[in-house]
C-alpha cells in the first residue's frame, strides 16, 4: 500500500533535483528580505534600548531565523499552481483509472518537494545561521525536539491541505491564481512571517489563536523557542491537530464535489 | 516617437478590452493588492506601538514612505510588469520571433504588450495614503516639491523597470526561469524601509544603492517631501538619477547580448 507512494516520493526526489539551482538561487534571494528583516529590527531595538514585548534583540533575530528553516520544511511553492494545471488540462483522468489516491499523490510529492528544497537550501541558511551564530540558543529540554517535529509536520500538513482545497478551485474556475494570492497574504501576515504574533494586542491573538494560520508556521518556532509551555502547548497542539482533521476533512469534500464537476478537457 | 506613442495607444485600448472582458478577476485583483498594502500598515501600526522614531522617520513620514513605494510599483505595474513576466514564455515558445520580426525596437515592443488597469486603481489608492499621510504630518508640499517628487517617482519606476528587466533577461539563458517573480519581490522587499536602517551596515548599503539600487527608489521621492530642511536632497536626487541611468545602461547592454544569443524555439 505505502510501496507505490513511496515510488511517487522517489519519482517526485528526482524530478525536483532538476530544479536545485532554481532552488539555490531562490534561496539566495531570501536573504535579502533577512537582511532587511534584521536591520530594520536592530534599528527598532535601538530606539526602544529595551525589549519588544516580550522579545530582545537576539530573541528577535533567532525567532527570524527559525522561522525560514521551518517555511522551508512546511510552506508548499508550486504544488498549488501544478495541482490546477493538472485539472485544467486534464491530466487528472488518469488518476481515477489508476489504484492510487491523488490527495496521496500529490501529499508524496509534496514531501520531496520540501526536502530537496531544504536540501539545496543548507547552505545559504546555514552562512546565515553562522553569520548570527551568537544569537542561537537550542532548546534546553530533550522533549522539546520531538513535539516540535510532531508540530512542523503538522504545520506541513495543514499548509499542504490549505494550498490543495484551494487549487481545488480549479474545477470550477479557469484561473485561481487571485485566490491563491488571497490566500498568500492571510498566510504573510498571520502565520508569523512578517512578524512574530504575539506583540500584537491580546484581543487579536485572542482571536488568532482559533484561525489556522498562526499553526502553518508560527506555533512550531514558538515550540521551538520554548516560549510556549505547560498546558498552552498541549492546547495548542490540540487545536493543531484539530486544524489537519479539519482541513482533511474540507478537502476530500471539496474533492468529491469537484470529481462530479469534472469534464476531463483535453482527455 | 510620434509612432511609438500611437503604437502603444492601439496596445492600450486592446488591454483595457480584454481586461474588461474578466471583471470579477479584476475586481479580486484589486482586493489582493488592497490586502498586501493594508498588512504593511498594520505591521507599521505594531511596530509603532513600541518605538516613536526609526532612525530620523517618525511613524506617518513612514507610511508615506510605504504609500511611495505602493504607487511607484504599481504604476510599474500598470504599464510593464505582465509584459516582463511574460518574457521566458515567450523565450520557451519560440514566440519571441514575431516580436523581433516587428518593424521597432524588440525590448519597447514586448515591454508594451499589456496593461493592468487594476494597478492604477491601486495606485489611486496609495496616493489618498500619502495624501492622509501628508495631512497627519501637517505638510502643505509647495508646486516646486510635488514636481520634483513627481520627477522622483518617475526616476523610481524607471529603477523598478531595470531590475526586472534585468532579472528576466537570465531567462535566456536558463529557459525555465520561474523564480524571477520570486526574486522581484525579494529584492524589492527592502524598498520599503527607511533608509537610516542601513546606516549601520556600509556593505548592504552601497549594494542596493548603486548596484541594484532599490533603496534609493521610495526613500528619495519621500525625503523630497518630509525632512526637505536637511538640505542634502539635491545631492540625493543626483545620486538617484545617476543610479537609475547606470542600471538602465546595463540592462539595455546585457538585453543586447541575451537577443544575440537567441536561438528560437521547436521550428
Amino acid at each position: 500500500m505505502l510501496l507505490k507512494y513511496r515510488k511517487v516520493f522517489n519519482i517526485g526526489l528526482q524530478n525536483t533535483f532538476v530544479y536545485r539551482w532554481n532552488f539555490l538561487l531562490r534561496s539566495l534571494f531570501g536573504l535579502v528580505p533577512l537582511a532587511g528583516t534584521v536591520l530594520i529590527w536592530r534599528a527598532i531595538f535601538a530606539g526602544t534600548g529595551e525589549s519588544v514585548g516580550t522579545y530582545d534583540y537576539h530573541g528577535m533575530i533567532w525567532y527570524f531565523l527559525m522561522v525560514i528553516l521551518v517555511d522551508n520544511l512546511v510552506t508548499p511553492t508550486e504544488d498549488e499552481w501544478q495541482i490546477a494545471a493538472d485539472i485544467r488540462e486534464g491530466q487528472i483522468s488518469a488518476f481515477m483509472i489508476k489504484p492510487l489516491n491523488y490527495l496521496g499523490y500529490r501529499f508524496a510529492l509534496f514531501v520531496s518537494y520540501r526536502l530537496v528544497y531544504t536540501l539545496v537550501t543548507v547552505l545559504p541558511l546555514g552562512l546565515a545561521f553562522f553569520w548570527f551564530r551568537e544569537v542561537i540558543v537550542l532548546p534546553k529540554a530533550l522533549a522539546t525536539w520531538p513535539i516540535f517535529f510532531l508540530s512542523a509536520a503538522m504545520s506541513a500538513c495543514i499548509s499542504f491541505l490549505i494550498s490543495y482545497t484551494l487549487a481545488l478551485a480549479a474545477f470550477w474556475i479557469l484561473e485561481i491564481s487571485t485566490i491563491v494570492f488571497i490566500l498568500f497574504s492571510f498566510e504573510y501576515f498571520l502565520s508569523g512571517q512578517t512578524f512574530p504574533l504575539d506583540i500584537m494586542p491580546g484581543w487579536f491573538q485572542a482571536i488568532l489563536q482559533w484561525l489556522p494560520f498562526p499553526y502553518e508556521l508560527f506555533f512550531p518556532v514558538q515550540v521551538f523557542l520554548e516560549r510556549v509551555e505547560g498546558a498552552a502547548l498541549w492546547r495548542g497542539l490540540a487545536i493543531q491537530a484539530g486544524w489537519v482533521a479539519i482541513t482533511y476533512g474540507i478537502s476530500q469534500l471539496v474533492w468529491r464535489r469537484g470529481i462530479r464537476r469534472y469534464q476531463a478537457v483535453g482527455g | 516617437m510620434r509612432r511609438y506613442l500611437e503604437i502603444y495607444a492601439i496596445m492600450f485600448r486592446n488591454s483595457l478590452i480584454r481586461e474588461m472582458n474578466f471583471k470579477t478577476n479584476f475586481l479580486l485583483w484589486i482586493l489582493v493588492e488592497a490586502l498586501w498594502f493594508m498588512g504593511q500598515i498594520v505591521f507599521i501600526e505594531v511596530i509603532f506601538q513600541y518605538v516613536n522614531q526609526i532612525g530620523d522617520w517618525t511613524k506617518w513620514e513612514v507610511i508615506l514612505l510605504i504609500g511611495t513605494h505602493q504607487l511607484i510599483s504599481q504604476v510599474f505595474q500598470a504599464f510593464f510588469y505582465l509584459n516582463i513576466v511574460n518574457i521566458p514564455e515567450l523565450v520557451r515558445t519560440g514566440r519571441m520571433d514575431f516580436m523581433m520580426l516587428l518593424p521597432m525596437d524588440t525590448q519597447f515592443a514586448i515591454s508594451t504588450r499589456q496593461f493592468g488597469l487594476d494597478s492604477v486603481i491601486n495606485a489611486g489608492v496609495s496616493v489618498a495614503i500619502i495624501g492622509l499621510a501628508l495631512a497627519k504630518l501637517g505638510l502643505r508640499p509647495t508646486a516646486g516639491q510635488v514636481a520634483l517628487y513627481t520627477a522622483a517617482v518617475g526616476v523610481g519606476i524607471t529603477i523598478h523597470y531595470s531590475i526586472m528587466f534585468l532579472l528576466t533577461t537570465f531567462s535566456f539563458w536558463i529557459v525555465r526561469a520561474q523564480g524571477l517573480v520570486y526574486g522581484y519581490y525579494n529584492i524589492f522587499n527592502i524598498a520599503r524601509y527607511p533608509d537610516s536602517i542601513f546606516r549601520q551596515a556600509p556593505v548592504i548599503k552601497f549594494v542596493f544603492s548603486w548596484v541594484i539600487p532599490v533603496i534609493l527608489v521610495a526613500n528619495v521621492p519621500a525625503r523630497v517631501l518630509v525632512h526637505a530642511d536637511s538640505g542634502s536632497i539635491g545631492w540625493r536626487l543626483a545620486q538617484m538619477v545617476s543610479a537609475a541611468l547606470i542600471i538602465l545602461t546595463v540592462t539595455r547592454c546585457v538585453w543586447r547580448v541575451a537577443l544575440s544569443r537567441y536561438t528560437s524555439a521547436s521550428s
